[in-house]
């Protein structure tokens, strides 16, 4: 089955055959100038698409009716390294991050940058449940409510400029509040980034809460990004900069493991972890006898391509991982 | 007294104590995972976390490892301490190795894969962590089959240089537990350094003895 087959990407989306090969010609007219190392990529990557997804077109998305997990579950099995690396250490250590007062700075390329407390931030923006898919590159998936804000509605408060081709994020790393960052196991300060489209996707969301309620610190309070198409370390948590920058932003999993984790990190049971397989999945859900957790087959894009693909059109996705 | 009549080919009392006292110390993970998992699959208790499958396979995996470890310490530990008493407790320690290593696998087929078992091959042809994992399981078997006094005695010499493969095993082991982790090595360094000290304390011991024949000839 090709890569195409199973995407499903609409023929009109795709972009044509003759100008996608020309990219290496034109990159070679642009001749013996060093290559621009971007983010350890020796060709430069895709430019965002122009494709603009209407909160009405991606609406499927928002909901699931698969079995949820439990809270109990998706509040004690997390990977949130700042507060150690067990999957249970941050529901353990996470008491002690202080989420008041918080304030978020938003700053790069866009018109109206400002240092803002999390209040205004969100100013006038209604909180919507979203109940999503979340696949963990580890080989696990759960289904969680969240509760929060489309990116995109917060993100284009600032006026993003034409330059703003992607947004950087990154989290608090304070080694009082967080012990886990006394350990090098990652380069703190946590660093995330989405290219400029994929930010201002409905899908792609800015949580405060789940199961109804305020989003618990081990789950990354108070403000965490929630990308379900994606693999979960892709949803950076206590989120205190936003940034609007032109070149693909370093992100921590891939400065750690650059052949592991690749700055795109779309769900994609086509491409394996170079260690383990993506093809299939341990579903963390329900309150039946999790000891036979079902295992079942990982979708394209986390089962969100019909909403995303198109981001992604003409894009070599087994490398551009 | 009596101490002339005693027959040296039963085992003293102690012994057998110490060897019950050992067993129940090398079941106790097992009973313990094995309550949980009673409880887990009865009443979705949350004994093993929200993903008990990976929870069971690591901790057999582990369990598998420290009894590898602990049987690879029974030499050094003769050696520098003088308790010769220890090497009655080799064989065993290896075969709870072999057995929490066999549950390990047996986890990661019936539990874990589950209907998609037949992707084990896959995974130990492609996946260098499982590969090497499975070498170390597929080595610990003919160590098993041979450890009964009948194989040691029909093997003769080639007993010993048979059992050499558990330093192999060793390797394996530690390298499918470091290469299974994200970034986090500190547990499985841990491992690697204990298997060092057992494997370098042998290494030094060899070479020791062959320099210093020459001097006494």
């Amino acid at each position: 089955m090709s890569l195409r087959e199973v995407l499903d990407i609409p023929a009109r989306d795709i972009t044509d055959e003759a100008i996608y090969r020309d990219r290496r010609r034109l990159l070679a007219a642009l001749g013996m100038l060093p290559a621009w190392g971007i983010a350890g990529c020796s060709e430069a990557a895709p430019p965002p698409s122009n494709v603009v997804v209407t909160p009405d077109q991606a609406k499927a998305g928002f909901r699931t009716a698969e079995e949820q997990t439990r809270e109990a579950d998706a509040t004690t099995y997390n990977n949130f390294y700042e507060f150690g690396t067990a999957k249970d250490d941050p529901s353990n250590a996470a008491r002690t991050l202080r989420t008041k007062p918080w304030t978020v700075a938003v700053g790069g390329h866009c018109a109206k940058p400002g240092k803002l407390s999390l209040d205004d931030l969100l100013k006038d923006l209604q909180p919507q449940e979203r109940i999503y898919r979340m696949r963990c590159v580890e080989g696990w998936s759960m289904v969680i409510p969240w509760l929060g804000v489309p990116l995109a509605d917060v993100l284009k408060r600032f006026e993003p400029s034409s330059k703003a081709k992607y947004v950087a994020f990154t989290s608090l790393s304070d080694p009082r509040q967080m012990p886990g960052v006394r350990a090098s196991v990652l380069d703190w300060p946590y660093r995330e980034g989405l290219r400029i489209d994929e930010a201002m996707h409905p899908l792609a969301l800015l949580a405060t809460g789940m199961y109804g309620k305020p989003l618990p610190q081990q789950n990354g309070a108070p403000l965490r990004l929630v990308v379900p198409w994606k693999y979960g370390f892709k949803g950076i948590k206590s989120i205190i900069a936003i940034t609007f920058v032109e070149r693909m932003p370093k992100t921590s999993w891939n400065m750690s493991q650059p052949s592991e984790y690749g700055f795109f990190s779309n769900v994609n049971p086509g491409v394996d972890h170079p260690r383990w397989s993506q093809k299939t999945e341990r579903r963390i859900a329900g309150s039946a006898s999790k000891l036979f957790a079902e295992r079942i087959p990982t979708r394209p894009f986390n089962g969100y391509a019909e909403q995303v693909a198109s981001l992604y059109a003409g894009m070599d996705l087994k490398k551009w991982f | 007294m009596v101490l002339m009549a005693k027959p040296k080919r039963r085992a003293e009392p102690r012994i057998i104590i110490a060897k019950t006292l050992v067993h129940l110390a090398a079941l106790t993970p097992l009973a313990i995972l094995l309550w949980q998992m009673w409880g887990v699959a009865r009443t979705g208790s949350n004994a093993l976390g929200a993903d008990p499958v990976a929870e069971i396979e690591h901790r057999l995996g582990l369990w598998a490892i420290r009894f590898l470890m602990l049987a690879l310490a029974i030499t050094p530990l003769r050696q520098l301490a003088g308790w010769n008493v220890l090497v009655r407790f080799r064989r065993m320690l290896g075969l709870y190795a072999f057995a929490y290593a066999t549950l390990h696998f047996a986890a990661y087929l019936g539990l874990d894969l589950r209907s998609y078992w037949t992707q084990v091959f896959e995974d130990i042809a492609k996946r260098p962590y499982i590969t090497v994992g499975f070498t170390a399981w597929a080595l610990l078997v003919p160590l098993a089959i041979t450890s009964t006094a009948g194989w040691i005695r029909r093997l003769g010499r080639n007993w010993a240089r048979l059992h050499k493969l558990v330093y192999a095993v060793a390797v394996l082991a530690v390298l499918h537990f470091w290469w299974l982790v994200k970034s986090d090595i500190r547990e499985p360094a841990l491992y690697a350094g204990i298997a060092a000290l057992l494997l370098g304390f042998r290494a030094w011991k060899r070479r020791r003895v062959r320099t210093s024949l020459p001097a006494r000839a």
